[in-house]
């Protein structure tokens, strides 16, 4: 089963500015400009390996989410791995 | 080369060599009153060139190099040889420069605080710092402002006012005193002619200011204004600089620094005094 942790903190500078947050990525030195529900999903995958139901249950435990999707969170997961903000582990 | 001439800008020298005496004379009679480079040392070379030597004389075309270009670059007549040495110094800018983040804005300080606006070429942003000049601000610059990223200051780089088509007759009329370059017609953006700085702007060159609010001028609608907020500002900075990527994390540092601390409005106007009104009453409130 795919189980997904956040890139090493290290190598992410997170800055909040309004609706939107700046995710500096060193890596590979893009900025990232995102909105709700990546900087959440990045705070709730931490350095845990979660799988796809276990981040779901976090994120609705964190957030208290209405409606709970796996298949759209599943597609912002695979785009947050794309960007290299998100690792499978 | 044959020619050439050093001054300095702000903090930046150049020096600037040509194949043919009249970009040179130019450039030493517009900026005769700017100092030389520190030390006698430029930060970067630019070079107006003939591809061949029977071109110095022979349907002249000046090429322009430098310590940085773009590939294939269309030559200039010889009578559009300022704009060449101009657009020379400007890509040095635009591609070299590292010490500074470069805005892609127009500037004017006043009480130490510095007024920047941005927008796409033809959004008016040169008239607007020429005007505000006009009526005592101090310019920063027309092209390029740029921010230190340690203190997060203003510098200017007030180089020759750049003023297009009916922008020339507006500011004839606004600046009846200035000093003025040739009119250059036919060139790639329509006819040009440069308005030196006012003595003001010159001799405080180093001064550098503390941004105080940056606005995005729209030129041709009805008086309005909308707050940007600061993640669009910062996007549209993205875009307004070309040394952000190259800067890397020191940039992105620089640039949520400026967001976050400077109020941003996008402006529309339908003409230049109500542009003025709306830029002062602006400044009174946000500055």
């Amino acid at each position: 089963m795919t189980r997904y942790c956040a890139a090493d903190p290290a190598t992410l500078r997170i800055e909040p500015l309004d609706s939107l947050t700046l995710i500096y990525h060193r890596s590979s030195g893009i900025t990232h400009v995102v909105d709700s529900p990546v900087p959440e999903l990045l705070a709730v995958l931490g350095s845990d390996a979660l799988t796809l139901d276990e981040t779901l249950a976090a994120l609705a435990e964190a957030h208290d989410l209405i409606d709970p999707d796996a298949g759209a969170l599943a597609a912002r997961l695979d785009e947050l791995v794309e960007a290299g903000l998100v690792e499978r582990c | 080369m044959r020619h050439s001439t050093m001054l300095r800008i702000g903090p930046v020298g150049f020096r600037v060599g040509s194949d043919w005496r009249a970009p040179v004379a130019a450039l030493e009679a517009l900026y005769r009153n700017y100092p030389k480079p520190q030390d006698g040392i430029p930060d970067f070379s630019v070079r107006l060139f003939a591809a061949r030597p029977w071109r110095r004389f022979v349907r002249s075309a000046v090429h322009i190099g430098g310590d940085f270009v773009i590939p294939d670059a269309a030559p200039l007549p010889l009578a559009q040889g300022l704009l060449a040495a101009e657009m020379g110094m400007n890509l040095q800018m635009a591609l070299g420069q590292r010490r500074y983040l470069l805005l892609h804005a127009s500037g004017v300080e006043k009480d130490g605080k510095a007024l920047l606006m941005t927008g796409e070429s033809g959004a008016g942003k040169s008239t607007l710092a020429a005007l505000l000049m006009a009526r005592g601000w101090r310019l920063l610059g027309d092209e390029f402002v740029l921010i230190d990223p340690v203190t997060g200051h203003a510098h200017g780089f007030p180089r020759l006012i750049s003023l297009k088509n009916e922008a020339i007759g507006v500011m004839a009329r606004e600046a009846p005193g200035g000093r003025w370059g040739p009119l250059l017609e036919g060139t790639p953006k329509g006819t040009i002619r440069h308005l030196v700085p006012d003595a003001r702007a010159i001799a405080a060159m180093d001064q550098p200011a503390v941004p105080a609010l940056l606005l995005f001028p729209n030129f041709g609608f009805e008086a309005a204004a909308r707050e940007v907020p600061p993640s669009e500002c910062f996007v549209r900075l993205t875009q307004a600089s070309t040394n952000y990527v190259s800067l890397a994390e020191t940039g992105f540092d620089a640039l949520t620094r400026f967001v976050r601390a400077v109020p941003a409005r996008a402006i529309d106007y339908p003409d230049t005094a109500s542009a003025v009104a709306l830029v002062e009453r602006l400044w009174g409130e946000l500055a």
